[in-house]
This record gives structure tokens, C-alpha cells and sequence, in this order.
């Protein structure tokens, strides 16, 4: 088999089109190469979905936890509190079990396991289950990023905003907005780069690989546990992660410039990155 | 482990309780949690270790040493920790047999990679196959914590080399003007003054730290979340304590530890902050700053 034809045949393997059968023996490093890049569409399918609904919700919970009101800032505190205090793993697990037991209220309990799981498939499935505990991971996250650049919005800017008779959506969409944004952004960036990462967590948490479509790292750790050989399919996905952290750094910085485009280019701070363990 | 606990089938109510609570298999997962926090108390000041000689080494002057120091400090801001976890103790099982088989076995002919196989002869087995079960288990332990230790030194690198790079200039320039060497000035002036820039970076890292130890799992070390999943599961009447699936209500539990270890290392370190910032003006210390 020539590596054109292993890349016909897997590059889409994991989602499902293509051979059916993974390699058993005989592995090439085409193969290899081949499977674990087609896993990191996983990757990114859950870091994209996550980041961008993530986003619109911690921009809404910064704004709650920054309320006058009790009702509205507790509620926004405790589920922060909650995501950003316990680890991932275990929320993975957690949002697993609770899925996979949710449609038992009302039904009778001699109903067997396979039963159930079928009629939850949906949830208890990686791409929706996963996708919905990274996507509230992420908003606590960054809503407590979102808050401390909330926090630190120039008081002048806003009573300026005021004094041109802005009303309220138009002194967050026009002033504290952008300008919240434009402080945030380098902080959000590394925890965006941490919730990419962290995506290859879901494989290896509860949530089954259907049919064994997997992400990267899964691809990775089946070809490592076949050949007894970690030297080869380990730094293959390292590559692939290398060069995708890269890409994503490359579309922050697009947001980064576009974020400073009222500034002339010599002005504009650069968009460096240094890890900053925000997680 | 009480006494009334030799019939389950007899028991009810709070008897049945605190006997269910009280089998081996649980005394077990309550050891387990300290496994967990023996993992964070090694594996802390090892990294921490480790990201001080990261640091130093991409300072360094010598050019080989400094790339190593920055291939070390950068190679967690690409890839997943993950990946390295379930990479490095593999690699290292396997280095170390290699090693071994090569001293111990040199008239040994057959290759040691034959297809789909690691094959070393049996004196260079790690640990030996006739030694006992909690020697397998500690040399599991210690690959995992050699692969924590390995990461979050990666980690401290990046928060040390910054806390280095924060120390203002000046203090090392006048240091140099008053005839210090070079290693005078590094330990004396920038090592005593780059904690309290380090604070902020290393006590996140400690919560990062807290919330990877359930990956112990991923490793193959029977940790909190084996027995959540192996206790929590359902048990059909065949075994002594019966019940439903119960993982959800296990995995409740450990929720619920990581939330207080989390909540009490923030209150710890805020207490830190204050401590170290006293007599310094920054935002952190107690000290009114001039305006």
C-alpha cells in the first residue's frame, strides 16, 4: 500500500470515512503520520466549538460577576468557583456518569445499561458531551480573565463614553468592550492555547472513542501501545500540536491587530507570548 | 472491620453503611488520596528544582547549554502535558531496560526491538518479574512522578526565567559596579529578589499542579479515580455489598476534595503574598503605596 493510498484510506478515519479496520501490523510511519493527523480534527472540531461559544458566555458571566446585585454575582461566582477549582479529568467523569444515568429518573430501574446509553447517545457521545463540559470549562476560565480586565477599564474612558450620552449597550459595545478586549487578550490567548491542549484529555476520560474514532493523542497511544514503540508516534502528535498551537497564535494575533487597528503600527504593543499558567 | 460486619446480607440501614464503608477495597481509596497528596509533596519541590535549572540553563553563556535550557522552558507551550505524560514513562521504562540489558546481557544476539515488540532479557527486567506486587506498584509511582516532576519543572522555568527577567536591572548593574562576581551577583542580588515576582506564577502553577494529579489514572496507578470507577461501579448481588452505579455519587466525592485542596492552597497563598511582599511596595503588600 503506497502512503497515497493509506492517506486515501485514513485521513478521514476519524470521522468515520474511509477503511473501517485500523492498521493491526505491518505499521508505516506513513500510517502513522496519517492517522494521527487525521485525529487532530478532533482536537481542533473541540477547541474551536469551545473557544467561540465559550467566549460569548464568559464575556456575560465577567459582566454578572461584576454586577451590583447579589442575585446576579453569586450564581457567576459559584461557577467559576466550581470550573476553575476542580480539575478537567474529573468534571470529564463526572458529566460522563451524570449523562449516562440522566435518563433513568422516570424510567424503570430493570431496564438493562445498553438500553439506556442508546437512548442518551447523543450526550453520552464525545462530540456533544465533551464538546459541552470544555465549552463551560473554558467560559469559567476566561470569565475570570474577562473580569480582572473588566476591573481594570480606565474609569475615564467610561465617564467620557457618558458624557457623549451613550446609553448603556452603547457604552459597552463602543468603550468598555473593546477596551476590555484589548486587556484580556493576552491572557486569553494562553488560555486558549491551554484549552487546545487540553482537549486531548477527553479520549482518555470516560468518553468512549465510537468506533474508535479518536483524536490525536488517541491515535497516538494505539500506535504506541501496538508497537511498543513511544519514540515514533509520540513525537509525530508533538509535531502536529506544535504547528497547530502555531496556527492558533497566528489567528490571536490576527485578533490582536485587529483589536489595535485605531493605533498607528509602531504604536501597537506586540502580541508576545509567555506562558502565563492562568489554569 | 467491625465485628457485627461478618454477614452483609444481614445488614441494614447504618450497620450496613458503616460496614460498606469500612471494606478493604475502601480503606484503599481513602489511602489513596494520600498517594495523591505524596505525589503533589515530591513532585512540587522536584519541579521546582528542575525549573530553576531550566531557568539558569537559558540564561546561561554557554550557547549548547542555553538552547537546552530553551528547548526545556518552551516544549510545554506546544504541546499538551498529556502527550508527555503518556510518553516519558514509557521512554524511560524502556530507556532503562535498554540500558540494563546492554550491561547485564552483553552475549545476548536477538534484536531488542522485533516487530511489535520490546524484548530485553529477564535480568534487565524493570523491576524484576519475581519481585513482589508493591514493587511494581512503587516503580510505577516513581515513572509518574518523574513525568510530573519532568513538566511542571517545564512549567516553573517559564515562571522563573520571567521572575528573573523582572528583577530590575539596576540592582544587578550596581551589584557588578561594587566588584561582585558574576556568581556573587546571581546568588546574593537576583536569586533573593526574584521570588516575590515568581509568587503569583508558581502559586497558579501549584493549583495546575493540583488539578493534573487525577491523571495519576492515565499513568496506570491505581489513584482516586480507579477506585471511584472500580467502587462506584454496579454491583450485582453476587458480591457481598450490592449496589446500582454508584460513579457518579464516587466521582461527587472527589469533586469535592479537589474544590477544598484548591480553595485552601488559594487561602495558603494569599497568606504567602502578604508574607513575602511585607517591606515591599506592590500592589500586593499591606503598605499604603504613595500615589
Amino acid at each position: 500500500m503506497s502512503c497515497w493510498d493509506t492517506f486515501q484510506a485514513y485521513a478521514l478515519r476519524s470521522l468515520g470515512v474511509g477503511e473501517r479496520i485500523l492498521p493491526r501490523d505491518d505499521f508505516t510511519v506513513c500510517q502513522e503520520v496519517v492517522l494521527i493527523g487525521s485525529g487532530l480534527l478532533w482536537n481542533l472540531y473541540f477547541a474551536a466549538v469551545a473557544l467561540v461559544l465559550g467566549f460569548f458566555l464568559a464575556t456575560g458571566l465577567a459582566l454578572l460577576r461584576n454586577s451590583q446585585r447579589r442575585v446576579a454575582r453569586k450564581p457567576a461566582e459559584w461557577f467559576i468557583f466550581l470550573f476553575r477549582g476542580s480539575p478537567l479529568f474529573i468534571q470529564f467523569f463526572l458529566a460522563y456518569e451524570a449523562f449516562v444515568l440522566l435518563p433513568r429518573a422516570g424510567i424503570p430501574l430493570d431496564l438493562g445499561v445498553v438500553e439506556i446509553t442508546v437512548q442518551t447517545g447523543w450526550l453520552t457521545r464525545a462530540w456533544a458531551g465533551a464538546t459541552l463540559v470544555l465549552f463551560l470549562n473554558t467560559a469559567a476560565y476566561s470569565a475570570e480573565i474577562f473580569y480582572g480586565a473588566l476591573r481594570s477599564v480606565p474609569q475615564g474612558e467610561v465617564e467620557a463614553a457618558e458624557a457623549y450620552g451613550f446609553n448603556r449597550w452603547q457604552k459597552f459595545r463602543h468603550v468598555v468592550w473593546p477596551t476590555l478586549l484589548r486587556l484580556a487578550w493576552p491572557a486569553y490567548t494562553n488560555e486558549a492555547i491551554f484549552l487546545f491542549h487540553a482537549t486531548t484529555l477527553v479520549f482518555f476520560s470516560g468518553f468512549p472513542a465510537w468506533r474508535q474514532q479518536g483524536d490525536a493523542l488517541y491515535y497516538a497511544s494505539y500506535f504506541a501501545d501496538k508497537t511498543f514503540n513511544p519514540f515514533l508516534a509520540y513525537p509525530i502528535a508533538a509535531v502536529y500540536f506544535i504547528l497547530a498551537t502555531l496556527a492558533l497564535l497566528g489567528l490571536f494575533r490576527l485578533g490582536h491587530l485587529r483589536l489595535h487597528r485605531h493605533l498607528p503600527a509602531p504604536a501597537r504593543p506586540p502580541l508576545r507570548f509567555r506562558l502565563r499558567l492562568l489554569r | 472491620m467491625f465485628s457485627f460486619c461478618s454477614d452483609p446480607d444481614t445488614l441494614e440501614g447504618a450497620a450496613w453503611w458503616a460496614c460498606y464503608l469500612t471494606t478493604r477495597k475502601h480503606l484503599l481509596f481513602y489511602s489513596s488520596f494520600g498517594t495523591v497528596l505524596l505525589l503533589l509533596v515530591i513532585t512540587a519541590p522536584a519541579a521546582l528544582t528542575l525549573g530553576f535549572g531550566g531557568a539558569v540553563a537559558s540564561r546561561s553563556r554557554f550557547l549548547p547549554l542555553a538552547w537546552l535550557g530553551k528547548i526545556y522552558t518552551s516544549m510545554v507551550r506546544g504541546i499538551p502535558d498529556v502527550l508527555f505524560f503518556l510518553f516519558v514513562p514509557l521512554a524511560l521504562d524502556q530507556g532503562l531496560e535498554w540500558i540494563r540489558h546492554h550491561l547485564l546481557c552483553p552475549e545476548w544476539a536477538e534484536p531488542i526491538r522485533q516487530d511489535g515488540n520490546f524484548v530485553v532479557c529477564r535480568e534487565a527486567k524493570l523491576p524484576l518479574s519475581s519481585a513482589p506486587e508493591w514493587m511494581h506498584e512503587i516503580y510505577g509511582f516513581l515513572l509518574a512522578v518523574v513525568a510530573f516532576a519532568l513538566v511542571f519543572g517545564a512549567f516553573a522555568a517559564n515562571v522563573l526565567a520571567g521572575a528573573m527577567r523582572a528583577v530590575p536591572h539596576g540592582q544587578l548593574e550596581t551589584a557588578a559596579a561594587y566588584g561582585m562576581s558574576r556568581a556573587q551577583v546571581f546568588w546574593r542580588i537576583l536569586v533573593p529578589q526574584m521570588w516575590v515576582y515568581a509568587l503569583p506564577g508558581l502559586s497558579n502553577l501549584w493549583q495546575i499542579l493540583v488539578k493534573a494529579t487525577p491523571l495519576l489514572f492515565l499513568l496506570g496507578v491505581e489513584d482516586i479515580v480507579y477506585w471511584a470507577r472500580e467502587l462506584g461501579g454496579t454491583k450485582t448481588s453476587v458480591y457481598d455489598y450490592p449496589h446500582g452505579d454508584w460513579r457518579l455519587y464516587y466521582f461527587l466525592v472527589l469533586l469535592v476534595f479537589y474544590l477544598v485542596l484548591t480553595k485552601f492552597s488559594e487561602m495558603g497563598f494569599d497568606r504567602l503574598t502578604r508574607r513575602f511582599s511585607r517591606g515591599q511596595k506592590t500592589i500586593g503588600s499591606s503598605s499604603p503605596t504613595p500615589a
